[in-house]
């Protein structure tokens, strides 16, 4: 990031507990408009609370979030869509009796405010949606459930936009493709925060890493550097997602 | 033609038809008055368990305050039948609000919280201390508004608004909202939905019919205790009507009260001494082999059933 651009999301010293657990502690990074930030770590590093707290499921602890300026902690989820946040779920949660079309025409109809609101065939189209649209969620496969998720995301035009997980299951092929969708979408000027166990898929689409260990930083920068790392090393050793 | 327009046309007018014209073609007016009562208890429930996911087992307490509701306002203030029927409304919305806090709980908890707070009421207005209000146990007889074929057409124009309420809810973005909080809260928020408010929305929508449909039984009977229209029995047989039929779609809470209901009075009539036997094995062939009611045989084949 060039000193002249905003972020458009800053993590304060986030601190978020689960009764005497601390599942981040003091958190701090930056999201460029723009940029594809990858959000790595063992599990239990707090990746997936970071996400839920900045989607305003969770409310902090302590610390602040930023969004475009402006402090968003403890705001209402459908408050924050509205204003230009959205994510996937690490276990996808679409409405499972709701067809694949109706799944997205809620987040068109809610999610959505100002501007034309994009179209719902297009984004079925584009994320291979379009043979399954009138199913009910339940009968996808758990890829194509991924995608739906992404599709209700993208639906609501977010600026700042969170996956967690969702290349994990994916074919090698399905990897190559929705790696080429998420630079598109950052190219056209969308800020994404990708959570990913897949050290190849981080490198190849991210610009920069924030490696988290027990809800800290312990390292910022290109992933190539990262694993170069002996504190970074030494989280990951003998774990199952050793780069 | 647009869905609504069809749902309207095929399912709703037919439906108020057949019941505007059969009091001249059948002699016990308090049956047919029953079921348009259990048709409109059955869409409310329809609403707030079919589109929200909220099962109301204590339901009834709508209906009873609203019955109760009525009678305050023409025993107290003489007041004409319809206003008394529009404060039953209220006195339902309001018994809704107070009850919010409820819909932070979910699944049995709700269900048994619901239950316990329709007891609630109950007790609080068979309570004997309060005689000069409610008359307390000793329930009320009013004079001056009886008028059963009033309060029959009365209860036609709410069934009307009812199901015109879930024409609504099965073709707008709202419906599909309420649906979607039913099916993952946190997803729903994630598409943008106010999922508290929406929530909040279906659970005075179903309190306000059955307020208004306690109302207009309190009409039509006139005379009745605190325990005739505080039954469990309404509770309980609007939402197996609903179920056995379908809920989330306009016509399966329909169709079951029509067979059930039907079956019910049938049985009921015919062969008293086999009727919890029949009527509860039927129920339990239901539970067991329909659990999404009877529309799904139809929907289990890829028709759509509105
Ligand atoms: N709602 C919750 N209640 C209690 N503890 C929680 C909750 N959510 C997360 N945790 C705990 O916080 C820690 C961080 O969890 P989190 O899900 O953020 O990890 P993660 O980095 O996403 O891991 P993974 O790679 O396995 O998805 C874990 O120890 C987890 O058990
Ligand atoms: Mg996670």
């Amino acid at each position: 990031m060039s000193p002249d651009t905003k972020p458009i999301l800053n993590v304060h010293k986030l601190v978020k507990r689960f009764g005497g657990f601390v599942a981040l502690d003091g958190l701090s990074f930056h999201a460029a408009p723009g940029e594809v930030l990858g959000l790595v770590g063992p599990n239990g590093s707090g990746k997936t609370t970071a996400i839920n707290v900045i989607s305003g499921l969770y409310a902090p602890d302590g610390g602040e979030v930023a969004f475009e300026g402006e402090s968003i902690g403890g705001i209402a989820s459908h408050r924050l869509v509205r204003r230009g946040i959205n994510r996937t779920f690490q276990v996808p949660k679409p409405f499972m009796s709701l067809t694949v079309r109706e799944n997205v025409r809620v987040a068109l109809a809610y999610g959505h405010i100002g501007g034309t609101p994009p179209s719902l065939d297009a984004l079925l189209d584009e994320y291979r949606l379009a043979a399954v649209a009138d199913r009910p969620a339940a009968d996808l496969n758990s890829a194509q459930q991924k995608m739906l998720d992404l599709v209700r995301a993208l639906a609501t035009r977010p600026r700042l936009l969170l996956l967690d997980e969702l290349a994990a299951g994916l074919n090698p092929a399905e990897l190559d493709w929705i790696a080429e969708r998420i630079k598109q979408l950052a190219a056209g000027g969308m800020s994404i925060i990708v959570v990913e166990h897949l050290m190849g898929f981080i490198e190849h689409i991210t610009d920069r890493v924030i490696v988290l260990n027990a809800g800290r930083e312990i390292f910022e920068g290109k992933l190539a550097a990262a694993v170069k790392e002996p504190q970074v090393i030494e989280v990951f050793l003998g774990g199952e997602h050793a780069a | 033609m647009p869905n609504a327009v069809k749902h309207v046309l095929f399912i709703l007018v037919p439906l108020i038809a057949v019941f505007a014209v059969l009091p001249g073609l059948y002699q016990n007016h308090l049956l047919l008055f029953n079921f348009v009562t259990f048709l409109i208890l059955a869409q409310g429930v329809n609403i707030i368990y079919g589109f929200t996911g909220y099962l109301p087992f204590g339901y009834v307490g709508f209906f009873g305050a609203g019955a109760y509701g009525f009678a305050v306002l023409v025993m107290h203030y003489q007041s004409p039948a319809l206003v008394a029927v529009l404060a039953a409304g209220l006195v339902g919305v309001l018994l809704g609000l107070l009850l919010t806090p409820l819909l932070r709980l979910s699944g049995a908890y709700f269900a048994i919280a619901n239950l316990a707070a329709s007891l609630a009421v109950l007790h609080l207005v068979a309570n004997p201390a309060l005689e000069g209000i409610t008359k307390g146990p000793y329930g009320v007889s009013l004079t001056g508004t009886f008028n059963p074929s009033h309060a029959y057409y009365a209860a036609l124009v709410v069934l009307t608004l009812t199901v015109s309420g879930v024409v609504f809810l099965k073709n707008s973005s709202f419906g599909l909202a309420l649906q979607a909080v039913r099916e993952d809260a946190v997803s729903a928020s994630m598409a943008g939905v106010n999922v508290v408010r929406m929530r909040i929305a279906a659970w005075l929508a179903s309190a306000l019919v059955a307020g208004l449909a306690g109302g207009i039984y309190a009409w039509y009977v006139s005379v009745f205790y605190p325990d005739n229209v505080f039954s469990g029995e309404f509770s309980i047989f609007a939402i197996v009507f609903a179920l056995f039929g379908g809920v989330a779609t306009i016509s399966g809470p329909i169709i079951g009260v029509l067979i059930l209901y039907g079956v019910y009075n049938l049985i009921g009539f015919t062969t008293p001494q086999y009727f919890q036997l029949i009527y509860g094995l039927l129920i339990m062939g239901l539970v067991l082999f329909l659990p999404a009611g009877l529309v799904s045989l139809a929907t289990r084949r890829g028709w759509h059933v509105p």
